[in-house]
């Protein structure tokens, strides 16, 4: 249940960082064009060159991060994303400094190295010192980051250089990319996908059992660096477009979004990889038609939209989807439990009639006529009863009597086999019947039959319900109305 | 049956072994020669370093001093040769692959680099589901197993690497009495195919029927030979009658050091 919390966190944060942007953006309003529809189709005309290079880097972003979170995810290793993305703060700073301007490569190389440094010095104190690896990605994420941030007031301060574009960096700005920002993103992505692709299955088994793929033979620490390093470009080539503060959220959530819908490792690289695609080019548009608010925070919300919509909605794992099988099954179980009723109300009148009233079954289950009413209603929905013209009285469908029959041999066979195989007293296994009648499959009771010598009657003395019955039933539309009872009507 | 006296190299052969744990040493000297084809149980107290005795055989551990030769030649060359079941403990369940996918992993170490398994390889695969009667359960996600059907699937995959010794570690724990009974004939059939298996185990009142070797391990070897003469009171008490005092003094002073 940590997901939920980092979801938090980032909406949070996003919010937060937000309100002041947009009062800068009200203020400067440098644009003509200002409505929101005008803005929109400016986007999905693709008109602007900076905006087809925002959009773009923003989706290959996206790519190159949900693959590598995806690694992560799997690994444990979402908090190293985050170490990672805020300790190459300074080096960001560097690679400005080399030239005093932002030159894409020599920032490039300026991060990675010190995103390096930062991986290294979490070993370091890991194998040093008594920390455990918590309290040493805390230490480098707060210690590197506080680092960089001195620096880039400095620069600030400093005279000369170009330093336009450069506070862009902590929150991101698609609009801010340049094409050779694309390109390095595009060549980074490709080699991931690459990577990923042509070594897939070493980094599945290195990543689910290192300690087998060794034992193998397998040369696991340098698929680990090089995932390593593969993580160290995806986050530094996406700084520009997503900013250091936000570039983590970026990996963990797509990829845990993808967790949750399947649990097949390629199927979830595929997903992450196309969640995070869809919530950089998401961040694009708004902060584009936002008039350049910085994209970070709209690519997280969209990324924690889809999380949330798996979330809920996943089809195996999802709240909502558990919540809604949950429901069907215990109107399951009630429909089955007034079908079983009906049956016993029969039982006694010794399959004299094929009808049931309201007032019968209300006795039966010591309920109000309006709740048997109500129960008889719903039976008829399912095709499980037709009522009498005046609705007091209900018989059976064919399938109403082989479901009733099936439930009702379920419930003595399960009762038999504890008494006979278990050995509990016969007083003691009705109420496990109960619960277990609704959930035996054929397979199941065909196996008890058998265990059982197909036995005709429960330890209560009862019929139990055969398979000819229940066929028998299937086949016919009135009742046996021999007093000998249902259970011996092939007999 | 035991062919030392051939020019054929013992599926292993271990000479003053030692392995420490950051600096501190958890197996001392280990000196043994494993005969092909004998079924041999590793017992010993929790903490004797059973785990790490056929770790430290892989090379999963570093080794501090001494030598392991698998068929003759360091593991790394014979690790073709060598299936692997670890703990059922040092994996996450909930990791996001299939029964089959688990398995096919046992294959892994057949193929060369980026080469993806073949239909061969799913057929192996399937072969040894079969065996541990798994197969239905091919497209599971692994989590959705209970502890004995886990297991099962480990020894899949280590049927799967088709090898000639077999180290397990504790491949006993947490499985339902039907699973027990399907390891320990799926390990006498092994045996009786000529194939050494080395098993960790933790309970003695078993381990006299199961194995006709053992290993009796305390940070140092106790006892190793064959079940009838090292099974005995003496040696139980030798192994499991306490730490050894001095022993653990010294490594205590060396660690403060």
């Amino acid at each position: 249940m940590k997901f939920p919390g980092i979801v938090i966190v980032t909406i949070v944060a996003g919010i937060a960082l937000l309100a002041p942007e947009i009062a800068v953006a009200a203020r400067i309003n440098e644009l003509s064009d200002s409505t929101f529809l005008d803005r929109t189709v400016r986007f999905f005309t693709f008109r602007d060159p900076s905006l087809r290079n925002a959009l773009m880097g923003s989706m290959l972003l996206g790519i190159c991060c949900g693959l590598m979170g995806a690694f992560l995810v799997v690994r444990k290793l979402s908090l190293l994303g985050d170490a990672l993305s805020h300790a190459v703060l300074p080096g960001v700073a560097l690679g400005f400094l080399w030239n005093m301007s932002k030159d894409p490569v020599a920032i490039f190389v300026g991060a990675t190295l010190v995103g390096l440094l930062g991986a290294a010095t979490v070993q370091l104190l890991r194998a040093t010192t008594r920390h455990k690896e918590d309290a040493a990605l805390g230490f480098v994420l707060a210690s590197f980051f506080g680092v960089g941030i001195c620096m880039f007031t400095m620069i600030q301060n400093l005279p000369g250089g170009n330093k336009s574009g450069l506070d862009k960096f902590m929150f991101g700005q698609a609009a801010a990319l340049g094409r050779s920002d694309v390109i390095l993103l595009a060549i980074v992505t490709a080699l991931a996908l690459c990577a990923v692709m042509v070594f897939y299955k070493e980094y599945a088994i290195t990543s689910f059992d290192a300690g087998f793929a060794r034992s193998l033979g397998m040369p696991v620490q340098i698929f680990h660096y090089s995932l390593m390093l593969l993580l160290a470009f995806a986050i530094v080539s996406s700084l520009q477009a997503v900013g250091v503060v936000l570039v983590s959220a970026m990996l963990v959530i797509p990829a845990a979004a993808a967790f949750l819908l399947t649990d097949r490792l390629g199927k979830m690289l595929i997903l992450s990889a196309v969640f995070g695609m869809v919530s950089g080019g998401t961040g694009a548009f708004f902060s584009f038609v936002g008039r350049n608010l910085p994209t970070g925070p709209f690519m997280v919300l969209a990324a924690a939209a889809v999380f949330a919509v798996s979330l809920f909605f996943g089809p195996r794992h999802g709240i909502f989807s558990r919540w809604w099988r949950l429901r069907s099954r215990s109107a399951r179980i009630s429909r089955e439990n007034t079908l079983k009723a009906i049956y016993h109300v029969l039982e006694d009148e010794e399959f004299e009639t094929d009808q049931v009233s309201g007032r019968e079954l209300a006795e039966r289950r010591r309920e109000t006529l309006e709740e048997a009413e109500n129960e008889l209603n719903t039976l008829r929905r399912h095709h499980y009863v037709t009522l009498s013209s005046d609705g007091g009285s209900a018989s059976l469908t064919p399938e109403g009597w082989q479901r009733a029959c099936e439930i009702v041999r379920n419930h003595r066979l399960w009762e038999l086999y504890l008494t006979n195989a278990a050995h509990i007293a016969a007083d003691h296994v009705h109420e496990d019947a109960e619960k277990i009648e609704h959930i035996l499959g054929e397979e199941t009771v065909r196996m008890l039959e058998k265990r059982l010598n197909y036995a005709r009657r429960d330890p209560h003395g009862r019929l139990i319900p055969g398979l000819e019955d229940i066929q028998f039933a299937a086949g016919r539309h009135t009742v046996p109305s021999r007093a000998t009872g249902f259970g011996s009507a092939t007999n | 049956m035991n062919d030392q006296t051939n020019s054929t190299p013992p599926p292993l052969e271990v000479h003053d072994l030692t392995v420490a744990y950051h600096k501190r040493p958890v197996l001392y000297g280990i000196d043994l020669t494993v005969p092909k084809g004998s079924l041999v149980g590793i017992i010993g107290p929790n903490g004797a370093g059973k785990s790490t005795f056929i770790k430290a055989i892989m090379g999963l551990l570093p080794i501090s001093a001494g030598w392991v030769k698998v068929f003759g030649k360091p593991f790394r060359d014979a690790c073709h040769r060598v299936g692997y079941v670890p703990q059922r403990e040092s994996v996450d369940w909930d990791f996001p692959v299939s029964v089959m996918d688990v398995v096919l992993m046992g294959r892994y170490g057949r193929l060369r680099l980026a080469q993806r398994p073949t239909k061969q390889d799913r057929e192996v695969a399937r072969e040894c589901l079969e065996k541990v009667k798994m197969l239905p359960f091919a497209n599971r996600q692994i989590g959705n197993l209970s502890g004995g059907q886990q297991q099962r699937v480990f020894l899949a995959r280590a049927l799967a690497q088709e090898s000639d010794m077999y180290l397990m570690d504790e491949p006993f724990v947490g499985v339902d009495a039907a699973t027990e009974a399907a390891i320990i004939t799926l390990l006498r059939e092994l045996k009786s195919r000529g194939k050494t298996l080395l098993v960790v185990h933790h309970d003695l009142s078993n381990a006299r029927e199961y194995f006709d070797m053992l290993i009796l391990l305390n940070m140092r070897l106790v006892a190793f030979g064959p079940t009838s003469e090292v099974f005995t009171p003496e040696v139980l008490q030798t192994t499991y009658g306490g730490r050894l005092t001095i022993l653990s003094d010294v490594v205590q002073t060396l660690r403060t050091q």
